[in-house]
């Protein structure tokens, strides 16, 4: 009898040794199922063998690994690769998988696969309960855009539906640039039919016919994994000219980015996706009044749609509930950097800052004190241990002059240079930058300066002065949270590692 | 028109140029598909493709080139070498060591950033971030994601890779 085996098929299984580990096993005559990840990178690769008695998981794997996995697999026995039952995994056990619920263990090109597992049941409700009755839910369930700003769904939402015009577009903010952030690409690679059927209850809500996808081009995996998807709900009706047999229509298309982090924003996404430079737009008008070409445009992160299904199904009393303050439902966390159980991590708001570095990353990988982490994305502060009693919500992350950005966490060791760190901000920053405005245009570059010269002495007094009120203008000056945000990192390095900007 | 042979696409051809702008032209907002595919057919964006964009999408020459310039992905000088090595230099990289595998990278291939080496072999590019974060540092080398990458791994692949 064959053997059949899934085997992880993510981006991070494939950069670890993935294919080799693919060919061994077909070499062996396994019939494998690529998969998602379970998002247990120190896992990765990733194989689960079907036994007769169930799955059985072994990671990370190695090419040469497979023929003990077989023999350990036919006579029933222990291997040292084997991690016990996944589901039982105390990584996994600790989370509440929403979003992620079936990422890992569904095969993402399979429809079929995505409906068996609870797939579609929240459009499939969508479009029995219409428009308005969705964008009630998603603002009852207090959904927040998951992509930075935190902006609430349901307003964006409604902001588009009773725009005026016959034409407007739903788009999916899948550039994600943030260093530490890797829970969209994840999604699309390993559950893209979720994506998928978010968008589509956000069409059906805000009567839009078209949708884009703007994946980045750093993403070439999870670009094909959306356009097969894409492919197939076009074919079974799940995208066309009557979804699900409704009377809704929605088309829906991927556009690829071309390597600029300001491609994030969502105004300069718009402007790229129209085939221009990606420069920001000032606001207003926002995009729910004048957006794609013109046209009233929702515009949300990959894991904002990705939320509406469970909202819809589950109903927004259920999600609401989940939660701290006004930071409702689950957030996908990001674990990266020197941490031991580097991974995504899906849990309500709430849990502290220190619990998720410490108890579920396991502190860092290299067994070093850990002196920093940044939250958030480059744009994201660095916080030290004594504020590992922040819990993950955004008014208590903005409380401590931080950000949560798009969840992404990333740990540094003692061996951090702070003023490093610092510097790379400005400096990524005048790399990144649109060159609209010149708090950030010119402010990053002489950012960048300033702190070298500070470094060097002998006016340090000085030139901090200066680059605290260079930050203070790119703060309040800044048409954008590019320019805006990047005292972030800066001041908080300065403020809470001091020592580090001594003159050398 | 020049007709030196590209190392890493096709030698410029007008016909071919046409060919790859088309199926874009009548998209909206089909300029920056249609770089993307010209670049894969040439291995960069070459000089007279600009006029022919520009004729496609009723854009003036100036504007065509704003819009390729901007992007760091579109390469304008030439293409790039037979292998392109892509070093991610972003936070969750760095806190795991990826400087000391830059520095390993331009040592061995005697390249700073976005340089590509006199014999046409090697280019190597900085990137930020490829959503491999919790497995740094990450690389990708020939479009082909590379993780927990260190100075003896970058060494075994580049000693592997074909001359
Ligand atoms: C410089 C910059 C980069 C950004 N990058 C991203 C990104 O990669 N992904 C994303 O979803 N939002 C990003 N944003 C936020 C978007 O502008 C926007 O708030 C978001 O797409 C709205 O979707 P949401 O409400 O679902 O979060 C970025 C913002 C800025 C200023
Ligand atoms: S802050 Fe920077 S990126 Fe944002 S609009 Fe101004 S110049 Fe452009
Ligand atoms: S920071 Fe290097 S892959 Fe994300």
């Amino acid at each position: 009898m064959t053997i059949r085996a899934r085997l992880s098929h993510d981006t991070a299984s494939v950069a670890l040794g993935g294919k080799a580990v693919a060919r061994a096993l077909r070499e062996a005559g396994v019939e494998i199922v690529p998969v998602g990840s379970r998002g247990m990178f120190w896992l990765e690769p990733f194989l689960e063998v079907q036994t007769a008695s169930g799955w059985r998981a072994f990671g990370p794997v190695a090419a040469t690994d497979v023929p003990g996995i077989l023999e350990a697999v036919r006579v029933a026995g222990t291997h040292p690769l084997s991690p016990g039952r996944i589901e039982d995994h105390p990584f996994l056990e600790a989370q509440m998988r929403l979003t992620f619920a079936r990422c890992g263990s569904v095969d993402p090109a399979s429809l079929q696969d995505y409906e068996t597992a609870g797939g579609l049941a929240g459009l499939k409700r969508a479009i029995e309960i219409g428009p308005k009755a969705i964008r009630e839910e998603i603002l009852a369930s207090g959904l927040r855009g998951r992509g930075g700003a935190g902006f609430p769904a349901g307003i964006k939402w409604n902001g588009a539906a009773e725009a005026p015009g016959d034409v407007k577009y739903v788009v999916c903010n899948a550039d994600e640039g943030d260093s530490g952030t890797y829970a969209d690409r994840m999604l699309m690679e390993g559950d893209p039919f979720l994506l998928i059927e978010g968008m589509a209850i956000a069409a059906v809500a805000t009567g839009s016919t078209r949708g884009f996808i703007y994946i980045r081009s750093e993403y070439p995996l999870a670009i094909a994994a959306m356009r097969r998807a894409i492919a197939v709900a076009e074919d079974t009706g799940l995208l066309g000219a009557s979804i699900l047999g409704s009377a809704f229509a929605f088309d829906l298309e991927v556009r690829v980015g071309a390597g600029s982090y300001v491609c994030g924003e969502e105004t300069a996404l718009l402007e790229s996706i129209e085939g221009r430079r990606g420069q920001v737009r000032a606001k207003p008008p926002l995009p729910v009044h004048a957006g794609l070409f013109g046209k009233p445009t929702v515009i949300n992160n990959v894991l904002t749609f990705a939320a509406a299904p469970t909202v819809l199904t589950q109903g927004a009393g259920f999600y609401r509930d989940l939660g701290v303050g006004r930071s409702r439902g689950t957030m996908p966390i990001q674990l990266a950097g020197d941490i031991k159980h580097g991974g995504l991590f899906e849990t309500p708001f709430g849990v502290t800052l220190g619990e998720l570095v410490n108890d579920i990353g396991g502190g860092t990988a290299s067994g070093r004190p850990i002196r920093a982490v940044q939250v958030g994305g480059p744009l994201g502060a660095y916080f030290p241990p004594s504020l590992f009693d922040t819990p993950f919500d955004y008014e208590a992350f903005t409380a401590k002059g931080g950000l949560i950005g798009h969840g992404g966490i990333v740990v540094f060791n003692d061996t951090v240079d702070m003023a490093h760190q610092a510097r790379f901000a400005m400096e990524f920053c005048a790399v990144e930058s649109c060159g609209k405005c010149t708090p950030c245009r010119i402010g990053s570059v002489r950012g960048t300066e300033t702190i070298d010269r500070l470094l060097k002495g002998p006016d340090k007094a000085a030139q901090m002065a200066l680059l605290r009120d260079l930050c203070d203008t790119m703060k309040s000056g800044s048409l954008c949270a590019l320019g805006g945000f990047v005292p972030y990192p800066v001041l908080s390095a300065i403020d809470h590692f001091p020592e580090d900007f001594v003159a050398r | 028109m020049s007709s030196a042979v590209n190392m890493a696409g096709s030698a410029w051809s007008e016909d071919r140029a046409r060919a790859a702008i088309a199926p874009h032209a009548a998209a909206p907002g089909g300029l920056l598909p249609a770089l993307h595919a010209l670049q894969a057919e040439f291995g960069f964006v070459p000089k007279p493709a600009i006029a022919l964009l520009a004729h496609a999408f009723n854009l003036s020459r100036a504007e065509v080139f704003g819009v390729a310039s901007f992007y760091h992905d579109f390469r304008l000088d030439g293409p790039a070498g037979r292998h392109v090595l892509k070093l991610c230099r972003a936070e969750a990289c760095q806190a795991v060591g990826a400087e000391r595998v830059a520095a390993a990278a331009h040592a061995t291939l005697k390249l700073g950033w976005s340089e590509t080496s006199s014999d046409g072999a090697w280019t190597l590019e900085p990137i930020y971030c490829l959503g491999l974060c919790a497995s740094g540092p990450s690389a990708m080398l020939d479009g082909e994601p590379v993780g927990r990458l260190d100075e003896v791994k970058l060494a075994e692949l580049i000693a592997q890779a074909a001359p």
